[in-house]
């Protein structure tokens, strides 16, 4: 079963949209409320991401069920540069924005799977889910 | 849209209590207005209330790091209080350490430290 929903990233106020529908997903699949500041904080940091880095693409939620175990999966997916070294970026402390977002490794940390595809000059996607325990 | 956080002044100390989920424009209206605030009022001290904030991201950490530097370049000490159990545990793991933050659990215990700072 998957349920999905979007919003596409092209302004500053589409990062807070995008965060918005997150956790409102995230309520009503009875995350907690350090799972729903979780969820809503790394879709915020994969949403400036994509504001930052490729300038616009789009934030998908959708909502999972696996082995009777119900989920949320943030897909991040852009159309800009790609990551040229991906080891560096999922480095700790690793930014070429000036110190903007804390980074892949944090929401890495955030969430409890993480994946990510990039190809230069093609784009990047981003695909994070949190189970409900 | 751009809504803008109130400032109150209460004898030498400024209090902000942030009330709905910050967007970028506000964040950095907010930093603005406090620093003018700061300017016009000659206040020594600043306690923002983060008791209704569900979540921090790094951006609006960054905000608030950058705003308590500034008001320090400008003679006064900020307090951070009410920070959520859950902010705290999603700012620490994103990997966001706000040091050499003076906090406190609220704002009674805000006022209370700053004006023992004020004093000593």
């Amino acid at each position: 079963m998957s349920n999905q929903s979007s919003v596409e990233i092209q302004t500053e106020w589409d990062i807070v949209a995008a965060r918005q529908l997150g956790r409102n997903v995230a309520k009503e699949l009875g995350f907690g409320t350090v799972d729903q500041a979780r969820i809503t904080t790394a879709i915020s940091e994969l949403a400036r991401n994509i504001y930052l880095y490729a300038g616009q693409g789009k934030i998908e939620i959708q909502r999972l069920t696996e082995n009777g175990i119900n989920g949320i999966l943030i897909i991040a997916a852009d159309s800009g540069p790609g990551i040229p070294d991906i080891r560096k970026v999922m480095e700790d402390g690793f930014s070429t924005s000036g110190g903007l977002g804390a980074g892949l490794p944090g929401v890495k940390r955030l969430m409890d799977d993480f994946k990510i595809e990039t190809t230069l000059g093609e784009g990047t996607d981003i695909r994070a889910t949190k189970w409900l325990r | 849209m751009n809504v803008r956080i109130p400032i109150l002044k209460l004898r030498d100390t400024l209090i902000v209590s942030i009330q709905w989920e910050l967007d970028d424009q506000t964040a950095i209206q907010f930093q603005e207005d406090l620093l003018a605030k700061l300017h016009e009022t000659s206040a020594r001290g600043v306690v923002i209330d983060l008791t209704s904030i569900d979540f921090i991201d790094s951006f609006i950490a960054k905000v608030l790091g950058d705003v308590i530097s500034m008001s320090s370049l400008m003679g006064a000490r900020v307090v951070i209080t009410g920070i959520q159990p859950a902010v705290a545990i999603t700012l620490i793991e994103l990997g966001i350490r706000l040091e050499d933050v003076m906090t406190a659990l609220d704002l009674e215990n805000g006022l209370d430290k700053l004006q023992m700072e004020l004093e000593a």
